[in-house]
């Protein structure tokens, strides 16, 4: 259990977070989302202990982590951005220092075990500096889950990682999350959707939407809106205008699509095809929309949500 | 194990594992044993004591204990590994003192590889080994005072080339503080117990008095307050930036 309330950090003049509230339960992943210099890294830097916040409260676990840091940061693995180590340590020393200094009372055991979960066989005896990106990434996630914390907070686990290692990740935060807390930063949308069960986000230090991916999705002005691609998408939207429950209709000339907007709440699939078979008009793809986060994810931290 | 222990001995150990380390301490013998010889006529002087050895050694710590404690804080900040080092379940009392005590250890190592120098003039003479194994603790001491300085200097900034000059200035100050050519300058112009003041942050002051085979309280007292107080600074410092 994670509790945040009223978190705020301030800088001098400038608040990075401002008085952030929310509760996780065991067993939810969440994904923190936001744009550049929202306050997704400081907020997480509060919640590992690194930070002191300016004002208002974390409780990891039922300990305050500024009050009693220590019991706070024991349940807590942390992977920061960039996932630092020291990198002149291979990744079996790194692993044996930190799993002394966490105490663990078979060392040797769990780290054969996250060492073969995470792959790391092959390079324990390299120096972490001279390891590739995606490796390194994998040394600092073995480091922040050696201790089988009930909290994992991972800073952009997946920054700078190819499409497999990206894959390899996820598969691993979602066989990690069941009976954990998980907080997932990042900027990948599409990586909300695999692995996260809520997702929050902050603009401007201030959290702007807490919802599943679902929830999210359907508040996009796409949700149940139907695209269509054809070779004359003149032709097509001249055809489809006129149809019940339809707003507006979208000419995407880069992407060569005609794409179809609902007016809210109304489902316009059926409708959209009835009329192409009507016309007998030759499309290449039909696809109904469930919603695009990236636009979603513009309009609420630019400002201005279709509710 | 404790956590002091446990972060005193990585630190330790990543000493070794470049060639730094060994580079530092070839140059701290090679550099020790040309001063006494050759500045301080260690053999001309014909006498069987290791003043000569000693007596270089605030110079020679005035650049090597910077240069050993700019990576202190400076480093783990440059590549973030600050930020897992302090999520750890360690204080941050724990992390400063083990490190610091590492960096402590190293010079120790170096400065007990000069023991050769020591055997020597026990084979040429009949030195006092007493005024001797003081000057060593003497030595010691005074390097610790220079790494603890230099501790806070790395804990404010992410760059060691930064962090080795200002720490390098400091230590400067506070060694000339009792310099002679200083003293007798400040004599002219400043009262006598304004001169004692200056004369009493001098390192060189406390070495020498520490060297000359008298353990004094005093002595002891000023180098374990100077450490004390320079790394509760760096405990600070780290506060202080640890949002940038």
């Amino acid at each position: 259990m994670i509790e945040i309330k009223n978190l705020t950090k301030r800088y001098g003049d400038l608040v990075a977070v401002d008085s952030v509230s929310f509760t996780v339960s065991p067993g939810e992943v969440l994904g923190f989302l936001g744009p550049n210099g929202a306050g997704k890294s400081t907020t997480m830097k509060m919640i590992a202990g690194f930070l002191t916040p300016s004002s208002g409260s974390v409780k990891v676990c039922g300990h305050d982590v500024e009050a009693s840091p220590l019991e706070a940061k024991r349940c807590i693995g942390y992977l920061p951005e960039g996932a630092p180590a020291y990198g002149e340590m291979t990744p079996a020393n790194f692993l044996t220092f930190i799993a002394r200094i966490r105490g663990l009372d078979n060392p040797a055991n769990r780290i054969r075990e996250v060492v073969a979960r995470l792959g790391l066989e092959r390079v324990l005896d390299q120096p972490i500096d001279t390891l590739s990106k995606g490796f390194r990434r994998r040394v600092g996630i073995s480091q922040a889950i050696l201790h089988d914390p009930k909290v994992l907070v991972l800073d952009e686990p997946t920054d700078g990682l190819d499409p497999n290692q990206k894959h390899e990740v996820r598969a691993l935060i979602q066989g990690l999350a069941k009976d954990k807390i998980v907080i997932v930063s990042t900027h990948i949308l599409e990586e909300v959707h695999a692995v996260c069960s809520r997702a929050i986000i902050i603009a401007g230090g201030k959290v702007v939407a807490d919802a599943t991916p679902d929830e999210l999705e359907a508040k996009s002005k796409y949700y149940q809106a139907v695209t269509l691609r054809a070779r004359d998408l003149d032709a097509l939207k001249e055809a489809l205008s006129g149809v019940p429950g339809v707003s507006d209709i979208a000419i995407d000339r880069e992407a060569r699509a005609v794409t179809v907007f609902p007016l809210l709440g109304k489902s316009i699939f059926g409708p959209v095809t009835q009329r192409l078979q009507e016309r007998a008009i030759e499309v290449t793809s039909v696809e109904l929309e469930s919603g695009r986060l990236d636009e979603v994810f513009r309009t609420i931290t630019q400002g201005g949500v279709r509710s | 194990m404790s956590p002091i222990n446990t972060l005193f001995r990585r630190e330790l150990a990543s000493y070794f594992a470049t060639p730094v380390a060994y580079v530092f301490i070839v140059i701290f013998l090679v550099l020790s044993g040309a001063f006494a010889f050759q500045l301080g006529g260690l053999y001309e002087r014909g006498q069987a004591d290791l003043k000569p050895f000693f007596d270089f050694h605030p110079w020679l710590y005035l650049f090597l204990v910077p240069a050993v404690a700019m990576r202190l804080w400076a480093e783990e900040r440059n590549t973030g590994s600050i930020e897992l080092l302090l999520t750890l379940p360690v204080t941050q009392a724990h992390a400063v003192v083990a490190k610091f005590l590492a960096a402590w250890a190293f010079i120790g190592i170096a400065l007990a590889l000069t023991f050769p120098i020591w055997i020597t003039v026990n084979y040429l003479g009949d030195p006092d080994n007493g005024v001797i194994v003081a000057s060593y603790i003497g030595s010691m001491l005074m390097a610790g005072g220079f790494l603890a300085i230099g501790s806070a200097v790395s804990a404010a900034t992410k760059s060691q080339v930064i962090a080795f000059i200002i720490t390098v200035v400091i230590c400067f100050a506070l060694l000339l503080a009792g310099h002679p050519l200083v003293l007798g300058f400040a004599k002219a112009i400043l009262p006598q117990w304004l001169v004692d003041g200056v004369a009493s942050l001098s390192f060189i002051t406390h070495f020498a008095s520490i060297s000359k085979g008298v353990i004094d309280l005093r002595d002891l007292i000023f180098f374990g307050l100077l450490i004390g107080l320079f790394l509760y600074a760096t405990s600070i410092v780290i506060d202080l930036k640890k949002a940038d």
